[in-house]
């Protein structure tokens, strides 16, 4: 079964990537290169280390960002999802933050803050971070009144019920949540370096769109979709380690 | 009401060859200007199965919650073994009408759980939790998680974990009402042999009349808006004769015609 899964993967990849190969081809754009053409791109720039070095400037940002928003994320997402107050004191932030036309804000936080690291990891949190509390908040809301009820009969401590019962039922929604906060942290990684300061893969795909090597620009391109997704796989691992019995939802239903 | 067994009950008039396991003195409770219970006072003996039966809105599973010490009474109290109830306790457990597990645990880990927060170590934890599996017909699904399960084998897991933490008092808000019919025969017959061995009070909450009648050493029945006890009624013959032969017996069948035409009135 196992195999069935990878191959219907390994066969939608084919399909994508000889579309695309095709679309090269054809060309549907002077400015669209081949498969072919920007994996040998991306095969070049890996070899010449040059994807390493924009990786090094790239991650920094993003693995701060996202670790930021994940921790902090679904902190506050309980925190507003457990207590009224704190529901009405910062939902709406986080609603116009989810809401916010960020390339057009970008300028303010240059402003604020500089041109340097803080500014991207910024972005990168107003990318991640709403999603990731809307979605704590709103899984915490809804748990199950009757496991509670148990936990409470059962003489589970308010900890315990938080710890035991709360998070782990919220769980399924928060890993969604976590998933499409960390992807919109990705394209935030990306947006910053674009929009405030050209470096690493946004400097590949700045620098070589000038100059019209466009397979560079893809090949840069794909490969941060590509860490993005082997990435997300590596969370879904990591949820179905965790939360087992979850993956067929709940007892009542 | 002419029927001998079935007697007028006003506030605590209890048998005073019962000792009572649970007393319900007084107890009101108020949804906001909703009157949910009104001063309602209850006995259940020690050792024997009462059932509170009533229309739906009648208030039993408030009740059940209140003795719980899942809700708070707006006034009274309820005792169990003499002690005032402030919160839930390990003298309760309780199963739940939508069994309530964690999907996320195995059965062994749903079951354990009661003794767990009571902080028993894991080995000894399972060791139990081994046993009442077994007890109620589970055993070899010990590693299943919940989903793998039927409806029926789910609600075994909810009175295992119930029956793991061995309290006196057991309450069960309406456990059979969300499996079959042939599998909830198998449990009341199931329920009748664990009240003959194990030395628990039960309070069992149903809108099922048969059910109640089949199950119950006695019967309150409530009546609505706002929730009183209207009756209490003790079947004295047929609890002795067997499970097969109880739906046959006369007494049975007059109890059920009997609570119906006093129900009737109330059923929208």
């Amino acid at each position: 079964m196992l195999n069935r899964a990878l191959l219907l993967k390994l066969l939608s990849a084919v399909v994508l990537f000889g579309a695309w190969e095709i679309a090269g081809r054809i060309p549907v754009s002077f400015a669209f290169p081949t498969f072919l053409e920007s994996m040998t791109a991306l095969f070049e720039m890996t070899m010449n280390g040059m994807m390493f070095e924009a990786y090094s400037e790239t991650l920094r940002p993003l693995a701060i960002g996202i670790a930021i928003s994940a921790v902090l994320g679904i902190a506050i997402g309980l925190w507003v999802g457990l207590n009224s107050f704190f529901d009405w004191l910062f939902s709406p932030i986080f609603i116009v933050m989810q809401a916010a036309p960020l390339a057009a804000l970008i300028p303010l936080l240059v402003l604020a803050y500089g041109i340097g690291l803080t500014s991207k990891v910024i972005v990168v949190c107003i990318m991640a971070m709403p999603v990731i509390v809307l979605n704590t908040s709103g899984a915490v809301r809804n748990t199950p009144e009757s496991i509670k009820e148990m936990g409470q009969s059962f003489l589970a401590s308010k900890t315990s019920i938080l710890l035991r019962i709360v998070i782990p039922a919220a769980s399924p929604v928060i890993f969604a949540g976590l998933r499409l906060g960390i992807s919109a942290g990705f394209i935030g990684a990306i947006l910053a370096e674009l929009k405030i300061t050209p470096t690493g893969v946004g400097d590949i795909i700045t620098y070589s769109r000038s100059i019209a090597d466009y397979p560079s620009m893809y090949a840069a391109i794909f490969s941060i979709i590509l860490l993005a997704v082997l990435f997300l796989n590596l969370l879904e691992k990591i949820e179905k380690v965790l939360f087992k019995g979850n993956q067929r939802g709940y007892v009542s239903d | 009401m002419a029927m001998s067994p079935i007697k007028e009950v006003t506030a605590q008039t209890t048998p005073m060859e019962f000792e009572s396991a649970v007393s319900v003195r007084n107890i009101s409770k108020n949804y906001g200007d909703v009157e949910a219970l009104r001063d309602m006072s209850l006995e259940f003996p020690r050792g024997q199965l009462t059932s509170l039966l009533g229309p739906s809105g009648c208030g039993k599973t408030t009740l059940l919650k209140i003795i719980a010490g899942l809700l708070e009474p707006t006034s009274g109290q309820v005792e169990v073994n003499g002690k005032t109830v402030s919160g839930p306790g390990k003298d309760r457990a309780f199963v739940f009408q939508d069994f309530a597990l964690l999907p996320w645990a195995t059965v062994i880990r749903n079951v354990a759980f009661g003794l767990e927060m009571r902080g028993v170590a894991a080995s000894e934890r399972e060791a139990i939790a081994e046993k009442y599996i077994k007890e109620v017909g589970l055993a070899g699904f010990e590693q299943s998680y919940p989903h793998e399960l039927s409806g029926g084998m789910r609600q075994r897991v909810g009175l295992a974990r119930a029956l793991a933490v061995d309290s006196d008092v057991l309450l069960m808000d309406e456990p059979f009402s969300a499996v079959d019919e042939q599998t909830r025969r198998k449990f009341q017959e199931d329920l009748l042999n664990l009240v003959q061995i194990e030395n628990k009070t039960f309070i069992f909450v149903t809108h099922s009349i048969e059910e109640a009648v089949y199950v119950s050493d006695q019967i309150a029945i409530l009546l609505p808006r706002p929730s009183r006890v209207s009756e209490i009624i003790r079947p004295s013959s047929f609890r002795d004769k067997g499970v097969d032969n109880i739906r046959r017996d006369p007494e049975y069948l007059d109890i059920v015609d009997n609570i119906w035409a006093s129900l009737r009135g109330y059923v929208e």
